[in-house]
C-alpha cells in the first residue's frame, strides 16, 4: 500500500517531507479536517490522490522551496488543483499539467451601485436577461464573430483589444492583472486549429463548474480594505467564472505532444505522464510559454466581453447606465507567470510560477497590482459553490513570502461528479436553492447535478486556512441571488 | 464492448473495455461523448474522417479523443458511432469514421464540456484477451 508522510507544522501548515527523488518537501494548507481527506485517499488506494501529485511536482527539475497546494486542494492531472510551483528559469521547467488545458480560468468581480433589496424586487426579470445574454452550456457559441487576423490582435493585446471594439471601458483595464494584456506573446506559437476553434467563442461562458453570479455583500470583515476596494454592506456584486474557452484547450492538447517530445529529448524525469515538460530556457519551453501568454490573453478579452454582455442585461433589467458597473478586479487562477520572487539561492529574481487552480494573492506594495489596492494588496477573488458563499480576501507579506503570493481559488471538490450525479438531481437543486431565494439558471440539469453545493469542501473552512495562517486576509463574504450556469 | 467512469474528484476518468484494441479506442470515444450528451440520442446522420499519429498507443488514444474533440467543436456536432483503424509502426496511426449530426441542446440532453483528454492516469492493456483503454478527461 502506498504511503506518503504528512507532518503537521501547525495548525494549518503541513509537511510533506523531503524523500527519495523529491528535490524539495511538499507544503500543504490544510486544518486536519482537509488533511485527513487527503491521507484517506492514499490509504484507500485512489488512483488519482493529491497527495501523490504534491509528491510528483516536488521531482520536477529547478523547483523552489517547496511543491505547493493551497487549502482548497484536490486531485487534478499531473499537478493538484490547488498547486503551486516555482521554477528557476535555467534550470527549471513549464509543464501543460502546471497550467492546466483552460489557461487564466479566472474570475472577474464587478461592483454595481445597486443593493440587495433593489434586486429582490426584479430577481426574475435579471436572471432571464443574463441568462439571454450571456452565452453559456456545451457548443454555445457567441454573437461576436471573428476572423484569424482577429484572433490574433486578441492574442497580442487581450481585454485592450475588446475594449478598443466597445466592449466596456477603458478603466476596466486598470483592473485587471496585467492589465488585461501579457506580454511576450507569439501568436505563430498557437495554431491554426487553437484559433479556428475560437472564431464563435468569444464571450462564452462555456460549462462545467464556470458560472455567472449575482451576490450580496453579506458581511465585511475587515473595513480599511474594504473601503480600498469600494465595497459596503448589502452592495451587490457580480462574478463571472470562465476561462480562455476552446482555444486554450486546443493549445494544451498541442503543446502536451510537443512537450512530451521535449521530456524524451531533454531526459527529463517525470512521475506522471502529464507532467510531461521542457527546460523553460529551450525552444520548445519558450514556444509553449507565448503561446499560454496569448491563451491568457484570450481569457482577459473573454471575461471583458461577458463583463459588457452583462453590463447591458443589468442596464436592460434594472435601468441603470452601463458605466455605473465597475470593476473590482480580473484575476486568473490557471497561469505561468514570471515573477520577481525569493529564490532557494538567497537572491530575488524572476521565477517561473504555475499556478493551477491558485490565484495569484500579491501583498501590499507590489507594483503588478492596481494604484488603488497597493497600500493594502491586491483582491483575491475566491468562488464558492452555487448554493454557499464566495469570499473577497487581500493578498498579504506572509503569502509573499511563503506561497510566492499565492492563495486558494474556490471551495475545492472532495466527491467525483458521478457520485454527485448519483447522489443529486439537478431539479432538486435548482428547487431547493429557490426555496432560499437563489434563482439557478443551467443549460443542464444533470451539470447543475455535478456542481451540487454537497460535492465541494466547506468554502468557509478553505478560506479560514488563508486566513488564520496569514497567506490572505478575509475581507467580505459573498451571498448568490443568481446563478448562471454552463 | 463497455466504458464506465472512474473515481476522480474534479475531472472525469474513463475506461473502455473491448475485444480488439480498435474497438476500445471506440467505446473510449463513447464514453467521453457520453459526457457530453446522451449519446443513445444522437443519431448517426453524418460522417467525418479524422487521422491522428503518435510514438505510442496510449498516446494515440489521447490524439484520437483530442482530435474527436476539435472535429465536434469546429462542426458543432456531436458523435455517437465511431470505426477505428489502427496501423502500427513507427509512429502509429489511426484513421477513424464518426457518425453524428449537429448538436442539439434538448434533443441531445447535454451534460457538460470536455476541455481535453489529458495524460493523465492513461493507459492501454490487455488482461485475459480483452484490451483496455483509460484516461482522465478535463472537465
Amino acid at each position: 500500500m502506498e504511503n506518503i508522510d504528512v507532518k503537521k507544522i501547525d495548525e494549518y501548515r503541513w509537511e510533506i517531507p523531503k524523500k527519495g527523488e523529491m528535490l524539495v518537501p511538499g507544503r500543504i494548507y490544510g486544518d486536519r479536517n482537509i488533511i485527513d481527506h487527503l491521507v484517506a485517499d492514499v490509504r484507500a488506494g485512489k488512483e488519482w490522490n493529491a497527495l501523490r501529485q504534491i509528491v510528483n511536482v516536488a521531482c520536477l527539475p529547478g523547483i523552489q522551496r517547496a511543491s505547493m497546494a493551497m487549502s482548497d486542494v484536490h486531485p487534478g492531472y499531473g499537478f493538484p488543483i490547488g498547486g503551486v510551483g516555482a521554477f528557476d528559469m535555467k534550470t527549471g521547467v513549464i509543464s501543460v499539467a502546471g497550467v492546466g488545458y483552460d489557461a487564466n480560468c479566472g474570475v472577474r468581480t464587478l461592483k454595481t451601485e445597486l443593493a440587495r433589496d433593489d434586486i429582490e424586487k426584479k430577481k426574475k426579470e435579471l436572471a432571464e436577461a443574463l441568462f439571454a445574454m450571456v452565452p453559456a452550456g456545451l457548443g454555445s457559441t457567441g454573437d461576436i464573430r471573428l476572423s484569424v487576423d482577429q484572433i490574433d490582435e486578441i492574442l497580442v493585446k487581450g481585454a485592450e483589444y475588446a475594449v478598443e471594439k466597445g466592449y466596456g471601458f477603458k478603466d476596466d483595464l486598470l483592473y485587471t492583472e496585467e492589465d488585461g494584456r501579457v506580454r511576450g506573446t507569439d501568436p505563430s506559437a498557437v495554431s491554426r486549429e487553437a484559433k479556428q476553434r475560437q472564431f464563435k467563442q468569444v464571450g462564452t461562458l462555456g460549462s462545467g463548474n464556470h458560472y455567472l453570479e449575482v451576490q450580496y455583500v453579506e458581511q465585511i470583515f475587515d473595513n480599511v480594505i474594504a473601503e480600498a476596494y469600494g465595497l459596503k454592506q448589502n452592495q451587490i456584486l457580480i462574478s463571472i467564472h470562465c476561462g480562455s474557452r476552446a482555444l486554450g484547450h486546443q493549445i494544451g492538447t498541442d503543446y502536451i505532444k510537443v512537450l512530451e517530445q521535449a521530456t524524451k529529448k531533454y531526459k527529463i524525469p517525470i512521475k506522471d505522464k502529464e507532467l510531461v515538460c521542457a527546460p523553460f530556457e529551450s525552444e520548445e519551453g519558450r514556444r509553449y510559454f507565448s503561446a499560454v501568454n496569448c491563451a491568457i490573453n484570450a481569457a482577459f478579452a473573454n471575461r471583458q466581453a461577458i463583463a459588457h454582455l452583462t453590463r447591458k442585461a443589468v442596464n436592460e433589467a434594472m435601468g441603470t447606465d452601463e458605466e455605473s458597473v465597475k470593476m473590482l478586479y480580473d484575476i486568473g487562477h490557471n497561469t505561468a507567470k514570471l515573477e520577481k520572487h525569493l529564490a532557494d539561492d538567497g537572491k530575488e529574481k524572476d521565477l517561473i510560477v504555475m499556478r493551477k487552480g491558485a490565484t495569484r494573492a500579491f501583498g501590499p506594495g507590489r507594483k503588478e497590482i492596481p494604484k488603488a489596492y497597493q497600500k493594502v494588496g491586491q483582491p483575491v477573488l475566491v468562488g464558492g459553490t452555487m448554493g454557499t458563499c464566495s469570499y473577497i480576501l487581500c493578498g498579504t507579506e506572509q503569502g509573499m513570502l511563503e506561497t510566492f503570493g499565492s492563495a486558494c481559488h474556490g471551495a475545492g471538490r472532495n466527491m467525483s461528479r458521478e457520485q454527485a450525479k448519483k447522489q443529486w438531481r439537478g431539479e432538486g437543486i435548482v428547487n431547493e436553492l429557490a426555496k432560499r431565494g437563489i434563482i439557478v439558471k443551467g443549460h443542464s440539469l444533470a451539470g447543475v447535478a455535478e456542481e451540487a453545493p454537497g460535492a465541494y469542501k466547506d468554502v468557509n473552512e478553505v478560506v479560514d486556512v488563508m486566513h488564520y495562517s496569514g497567506i490572505a486576509k478575509k475581507v467580505a463574504l459573498l451571498k448568490p441571488m443568481i446563478c448562471i450556469k454552463g | 464492448m463497455a466504458f464506465e467512469y472512474l473515481d476522480h474528484e474534479a475531472d472525469v476518468g474513463i475506461k473502455a473495455t473491448a475485444d480488439t484494441l480498435e474497438e476500445a479506442f471506440e467505446e473510449g470515444a463513447r464514453a467521453m461523448f457520453n459526457t457530453m450528451v446522451d449519446i443513445a440520442r444522437v443519431e448517426p446522420k453524418r460522417k467525418v474522417e479524422v487521422r491522428a499519429s503518435a510514438d505510442s498507443v496510449d498516446s494515440l488514444f489521447v490524439e484520437f479523443l483530442n482530435k474527436m474533440l476539435s472535429r465536434a467543436d469546429r462542426e458543432e456536432m456531436v458523435f455517437s458511432r465511431f470505426r477505428v483503424k489502427i496501423t502500427k509502426g513507427k509512429p502509429y496511426k489511426l484513421t477513424a469514421l464518426a457518425w453524428g449530426e449537429p448538436l442539439d441542446t434538448e434533443k441531445h440532453e447535454v451534460k457538460t464540456e470536455v476541455k481535453a483528454a489529458t495524460y493523465s492516469g492513461l493507459k492501454c492493456w490487455t488482461d485475459s484477451g480483452k484490451h483496455h483503454v483509460q484516461c482522465v478527461l478535463d472537465i
